[in-house]
């Protein structure tokens, strides 16, 4: 399904709000949304949330024979897919450009930087090594995929435990979990992405843009670095003209981040760590949120409200009064009231309608005059009077007609008017459409 | 690395050259008489050919065309021959397919389609031989081919690779550096504004050597364009002493 695109008015008012420094949530320029890391039964699967955007790992492992050229190490293998469960504009067929990108950069960001110590993954020089595949799916697509991905990956990674191998002499055995304990991998380092995206070529940097600001964005730079200020990984996508001391200035507020980030997964890991040995039970359903409605409540939009009583009363002060002549109520019969005039219902009108188009047209060439059309009007009007139509020939049903009196003539011309200015305008639409 | 010493102890690396020194460059343009603009580069052993087609209508999906811009539209592909083992997939794989985003977002930044709304402009580019630096080749190559089709552009846009060693950052790196050390960044620059199209950097690099890094890469940058307006200078003498104006 393709995208629906963005209207205009959402775009200048999304580049507008960046301008002045606001962000839709209400976060801060360099502010990441609420980052929540849970763990799954089995080992080795992780689920990121920021804000809304969801992101799940799954890592196994499997005995293959090594590469050729490496024949002592283990092989990685990642792999990140959009399904059309994160969004309507992702097809599940085709290979577009945003999946080439996120998976290139997940590779390059975890494999290039040698996060995991691959010569461990080796089991039988040049004959049988294991291959850790991390299969990556984003479950609901907010903004930032590629953040979440490699927080994802790198956590499912820390959780992940293998089996246990066992050599003797040519005989390789694999023992199950449930004979000897499985093994964590050997992790360096726990490199992490960080996003920043650019607006108005440049001269703006949000951190973290959510979906509404990554369509309206220029241009994205994702650094990947660890907890010991090494960068791992740094690419600039979208046609944006970057200087260097953007670059750096990005580098240092990615260090803070990173440092926040890899923080939180390791409090994460200690915890599922601790509710595993103390026997509590763990995994999503547990982790989940019961969301039932308790109360028919929503949460507060948190936006900055202090200065809105100024700026109203300030608005309230620079603009008019209202107009005076108000009409006052008339009363027709006990229960009833009237309080200025209505529109006059166009049911009965049609043959007026023809006749002032005529006239409409002509006046729209000329150029709206309106005094001198009233009086033409007038006298085309004096033949055409309303007359009275009977719906049904039933006596029980009396159908009455409430005369308004003296109120008719300028009912009448009000609506001429407001008539002809509405079949001018149908007029001009029936001229547009009979160019085609 | 504990065999190949990348920076001996008096600065030298392993083809003979300084830190800061690019390899050989030589360039033609005008290579191909058919396509609208072509250009050969050869960079030490890296050699890469590419090829501009356009601005023509767009081929293909009529749904691509833009209407206040010109599409961009790359492919970057190495010969079957070019590596030191024979590629089984030259085109399609993943590699292919991410460096032909970085090449379209590239020229996307320093062509000006404005100029040619509702058209389309194919970038072809092919590695004959690679020994490192492949894709500052490919960039380079491309600029004078789009320089070769007519194209107005911006700036020239120049890329180079740099990498970290020893606290030495290395330019232009060759394959044996690159698969080495580890730390490769891969810079395109527009040289008059100093802004960067492109940046890309893999593996470990501490924070505080990235701007020596990127600092070596633009001089370098910077550099590589005054040899490219030569090679374009050189050209056009040589084309309209043909034509005998």
């Amino acid at each position: 399904m393709k995208d629906t695109p963005l209207s205009n008015c959402e775009r200048q008012f999304l580049l507008k709000a960046i301008e002045e420094k606001k962000r839709l949530d209400g976060r801060q320029t360099y502010d990441y949304r609420n980052i929540k890391i849970t763990f799954g039964t089995d080992y080795g699967c992780c689920i990121v949330d920021i804000g809304k955007t969801r992101v799940l790992a799954q890592v196994s492992c499997d005995l293959v024979a090594p590469k050729d050229n490496r024949p002592t190490e283990g092989i990685l293998f990642f792999n990140l897919e959009l399904s059309p469960m994160a969004s309507p504009a992702f097809e599940s067929n085709r290979q577009s450009e945003l999946l080439v990108k996120l998976n290139r950069l997940l590779e390059r960001c975890l494999r290039n930087s040698k996060c995991i110590d691959t010569e461990s993954l080796c089991v039988v020089s040049g004959e049988k090594v294991w291959q850790i595949r991390v299969d990556v799916h984003v479950l609901n697509h907010d903004g930032n995929i590629m953040d979440a991905a490699s927080i994802a990956a790198i956590a499912a990674l820390s959780h992940f435990r293998r089996p246990d191998v066992g050599i003797q002499g040519e005989e390789v055995t694999v023992y199950t979990p449930e004979e000897r304990d499985p093994i964590p991998l050997s992790i360096y380092h726990m490199p992490i992405c960080v996003s920043f995206s650019f607006f108005q070529q440049g001269t703006y940097l949000l951190v973290d843009p959510c979906e509404r600001e990554e369509r309206v964005m220029d241009g994205l730079l994702v650094i990947a670095m660890n907890k010991h200020r090494e960068i791992c990984s740094i690419q600039s996508s979208g046609g944006i003209m970057l200087l260097k001391e953007q670059v750096l200035r990005c580098s240092k507020i990615a260090s803070v981040k990173v440092a926040e980030i890899t923080e939180l997964i390791s409090k994460a890991l200690e915890n599922d760590k601790k509710v595993r040995k103390e026997g509590g039970k763990f995994g999503y359903v547990e982790s989940m949120p019961k969301e039932r409605i308790t109360a028919l409540k929503t949460e507060v939009a948190p936006v900055e409200t202090t200065d809105i009583e100024m700026k109203a009363k300030d608005i309230v002060c620079r603009t008019e009064a209202p107009s005076e002549n108000m009409p006052s109520p008339v009363v027709h019969a006990p229960g009833t009231g009237q309080l200025g005039e209505g529109l006059q219902d166009s049911w009965g009108l049609e043959e007026l309608d023809e006749l002032e188009d005529d006239l409409g047209e002509e006046e729209e060439e000329q150029g709206i005059r309106e005094q001198p059309t009233e009086e033409g009007k007038n006298a085309t009007k004096g033949k055409y009077k309303r007359e009275v139509v009977v719906i049904s020939d039933s006596e029980e049903e009396e159908v009455v007609i409430l005369h308004k009196g003296t109120q008719v003539k300028d009912l009448k011309k009000q609506a001429a008017q407001s008539n002809q200015s509405a079949t001018a305008a149908s007029k001009k639409r029936k001229k547009k459409k009979q160019a085609f | 690395m504990a065999g190949l010493e990348l920076l001996s102890d008096q600065g030298y690396r392993l083809d003979g050259r300084k830190p800061s020194e690019l390899r050989k460059i030589q360039a033609r343009m005008g290579v191909f008489a058919q396509a609208d603009g072509s250009a050969y580069i050869e960079q030490g052993n890296t050699k890469a050919l590419a090829v501009v087609y356009g601005p023509h209508e767009v081929r293909g999906s009529r749904n691509k065309t833009l209407h206040d811009r010109a599409v961009i539209n790359c492919q970057y592909s190495m010969a079957t021959f070019s590596t030191a083992e024979r590629k089984r997939r030259p085109h399609g794989d993943r590699k292919s397919s991410e460096m032909s985003l970085h090449l379209k977002q590239t020229f996307e930044a320093a062509i000006l389609t404005q100029l040619y709304p509702r058209s389309q402009i194919d970038i072809y580019v092919k590695i004959l031989q690679s020994d490192g630096g492949n894709y500052s080749a490919c960039v380079n190559a491309a600029t004078l081919a789009v320089i070769d089709a007519g194209i107005p552009m911006r700036d020239y846009v120049c890329a180079c690779s740099a990498g970290f060693v020893e606290d030495t950052p290395l330019v232009d790196l060759c394959h044996a550096e690159e698969s080495g050390s580890g730390t490769a960044l891969a810079l395109a620059l527009l040289p008059r504004g100093g802004q960067i199209a492109l940046l890309q950097m893999d593996a470990r690099l501490h924070q505080d050597h990235l701007d020596p890094l990127m600092e070596a890469a633009m001089t370098a940058c910077r550099s590589l364009g005054q040899v490219l307006d030569g090679v374009v200078r050189q050209h056009l003498q040589e084309v309209s002493v043909l034509t005998g104006e």
